[in-house]
């Protein structure tokens, strides 16, 4: 029987490289929409020092806390959930370690475990409760975003009678790690090359979470699950994939980013706040979508997100380097996030016209 | 033939919900290397016969054997386990993700030690290119593809090799040819009787009279919750087929009256009705 051969020639050894698969590589859009977005602010914001060094870690360091949360929310969203809790357990991060570290007088690394503790427990209710009661996560995650708040507020009056925390210097290498300005510069006097300068500790910690993610996503097995989650639920559930287990874990991880950010944001400042960032909720939806995952789920990159990230840090920073009106920041920040859905769109329709049958 | 134990078989089973009867005494058996053709129209009970083959439903008389010891299935993973896998439409293929993550999801083959595991994206990609390539799809070479540029009938073919090559015993294909077109349909049957080759046992449910008699050696026609008639191959023909089916209302009445009603227009299909 011919047809039962096995086609041994024609079997593609994968790996191969070839320029033309870098650009059919699901986030070559992402990076594409990147590139022209920072030649458009280079060239209109190079007379206000949009390219200097110091310029650059204006956008990077409001990137990169973004960029911590947007990418365990890129893994919900791809496993076809959201989470919009974020928005308060930022505060809650923060609070919990100052508490912690000024009212308990607990070590800092003590205040950072309960702080991942108390975010881990939030993310662990939200999966509980979208997977037991089969409510949309938005409304779930919307519930929680102001049950938190309102303990954040609560809890801070009532334990330390105020709404805004001291957080005191707290070592040399906490502080390092976790917030402070880092620069790297080579050389000496006039030949000196500034690498960077006064980036955040947290945009080394988003590079960290970024390489952590991509392997998860990409090159462990547990990517497949995600993908396979969001891709079709009760066909995951009998392949037997754990999706509620898988669920909750990704709950609990963009709680703990968030806390993460909260963090960082307190060790910088010195000071936490209870205030709810209502902002980062869409920031972070924002950096996914412009990334490439889809809103629907079952498909994404990590790679995406992170250029996702930075192209979004350019269109709200950069506008301050250019001659434009800042008024216009939101409307480009709007045109931007509909470009992206519109080439997400465009990619998908890409990926399954080959199918003669939509599914059902 | 007959001295052969089915794989499996149904003994009288009864399904009701409540107090609506949906499955009365029903009696299958398929053995290895055969395949049991389940006709019935929309609403012969066909989906719960499924769903209660593959462990959704419980029976609630009659039993279930496999191999000819009495099995009982209380979630649709027992049913697996035991080597029952069911193919529903598109069931079991995710579109956007490449053939070789498609084919491994849940099973996925990992290289790397201890907590850091890692993918085996080429062990995966070539074993299940390989794989749908033994069922006849030599058009897919490349298992970095995403799925959802597979046609209808491929999706189909991969998710029977996947189930193939896990170990299945009993493969239950629901409706696998409905709603494709006739080269995607002729590709379906194929692996269908690959699949007999390779000594499974087919269940195979569909409504297209000419798709069961092209693979089927056994046939039972469901009407109402009841297996109105079970023969083996070319002990009916075609007509009398699709007789049993629409319930005993003959086809070629049906067939006279719709020639009567082309005569007496000329030819010229109904005014469209608005």
């Amino acid at each position: 029987m011919a047809e039962t051969q096995i086609n041994k020639g024609a079997v593609k050894r994968s790996g191969s490289f070839s320029l033309l698969s870098l650009f059919r590589r699901p986030e070559a859009g992402a990076a594409a929409g990147f590139i022209l977005i920072f030649l458009f602010f280079g060239y209109f914001g190079v007379e206000k020092n949009f390219l200097t060094a110091l310029g650059t870690s204006t956008w990077l360091n409001f990137a990169s806390k973004v960029g911590i949360i947007a990418i365990p929310i890129a893994f919900l969203m791809i496993a076809g959930e959201l989470d919009i809790s974020i928005g308060a357990i930022i505060p809650a991060g923060g609070i919990v370690m100052a508490l912690s570290v000024e009212h308990f007088g607990f070590n800092i690394w003590l205040g950072v475990l309960s702080s991942f503790a108390v975010a881990a427990a939030i993310g662990w209710v939200n999966g509980m409760l979208v997977t037991r009661t089969r409510v949309p996560s938005l409304i779930v995650t919307l519930a929680t975003l102001f049950v938190v708040a309102g303990l954040n507020a609560y809890f801070s009056k009532q334990i330390a009678g105020t709404t805004q925390h001291s957080m005191p210097d707290a070592g040399v290498i906490s502080e390092f790690l976790l917030g402070d300005y880092h620069s790297l510069v080579l050389g000496e006097g006039e030949n000196a090359f500034t690498v960077f300068r006064s980036l955040q500790s947290s945009f080394f910690i988003w590079i960290a979470v970024a390489i952590g993610c991509f392997y998860v996503l990409h090159i462990s097995p547990w990517g497949n699950w995600i993908l396979a989650m969001g891709g079709d639920q009760d066909s995951a559930r009998n392949a037997g994939i754990p999706t509620n287990k898988l669920k909750i874990s990704l709950f609990m991880l963009s709680a703990m980013a968030a806390a993460l950010v909260g963090m960082t944001e307190a060790v910088l400042a010195n000071t936490a706040s209870t205030t709810t960032q209502f902002g980062m909720i869409f920031n972070t939806i924002i950096c996914v979508v412009v990334g490439g995952v889809l809103l629907t789920g079952g498909f994404g990159t990590v790679t995406g997100v992170v250029f996702g990230t930075l192209t979004f840090g350019i269109v709200f920073q950069g506008i301050n380097f250019t001659a434009f009106d800042k008024d216009l920041n939101m409307l480009f920040i709007g045109a931007l996030l509909l470009v992206a859905v519109l080439m997400n769109d465009t990619f998908r329709n890409l990926a399954t016209s080959a199918s003669t049958i939509k599914k059902k | 033939m007959s001295d052969k134990i089915p794989v499996l078989e149904m003994r009288a089973v009864d399904k009701s919900f409540g107090p609506i009867d949906v499955l009365h005494e029903i009696s299958l058996k398929v053995n290895k290397g055969e395949v049991l053709c389940l006709l019935g129209d929309n609403g012969a009970g066909k989906s719960t016969l499924i769903k209660t083959l593959s462990g959704v439903h419980q029976p609630t008389r009659g039993e279930m054997l496999m191999d000819g010891k009495p099995v009982s299935f209380s979630k649709p993973k027992d049913a697996q386990e035991m080597g029952i896998a069911t193919v529903h439409q598109f069931g079991g293929t995710y579109p956007l993700m490449s053939i070789g993550r498609n084919f491994f999801a849940g099973a996925e083959p990992t290289k790397g030690f201890g907590p850091f595991k890692i993918f085996d994206r080429q062990k995966a990609n070539s074993i299940a290119v390989e794989q749908v390539q033994r069922f006849g799809i030599t058009r897919i070479t490349d298992g970095d593809r995403l799925v959802g540029g597979l046609s209808g009938g491929e999706r189909q073919s991969l998710a029977i090799a996947r189930a193939v090559y896990f170990g299945a015993r009993v493969l239950i294909l629901d409706e696998p040819t409905a709603a494709l077109g006739v080269k995607q349909a002729a590709h379906v049957l194929r692996i269908v009787n690959e699949a007999k080759r390779r000594g499974l046992a087919v269940i195979f449910i569909t409504h297209q009279v000419m798709h069961a008699m092209a693979v089927g050696d056994h046939f039972a026609v469901l009407i109402r919750g009841a297996i109105a008639a079970d023969f083996h191959k070319g002990d009916k023909t075609r007509e009398e087929i699709a007789d049993l089916m629409a319930g005993g209302e003959s086809m070629a009445d049906l067939e006279a009256n719709i020639e009567g009603y082309m005569e007496a227009h000329d030819g010229h299909v109904p005014d469209p009705v608005h």
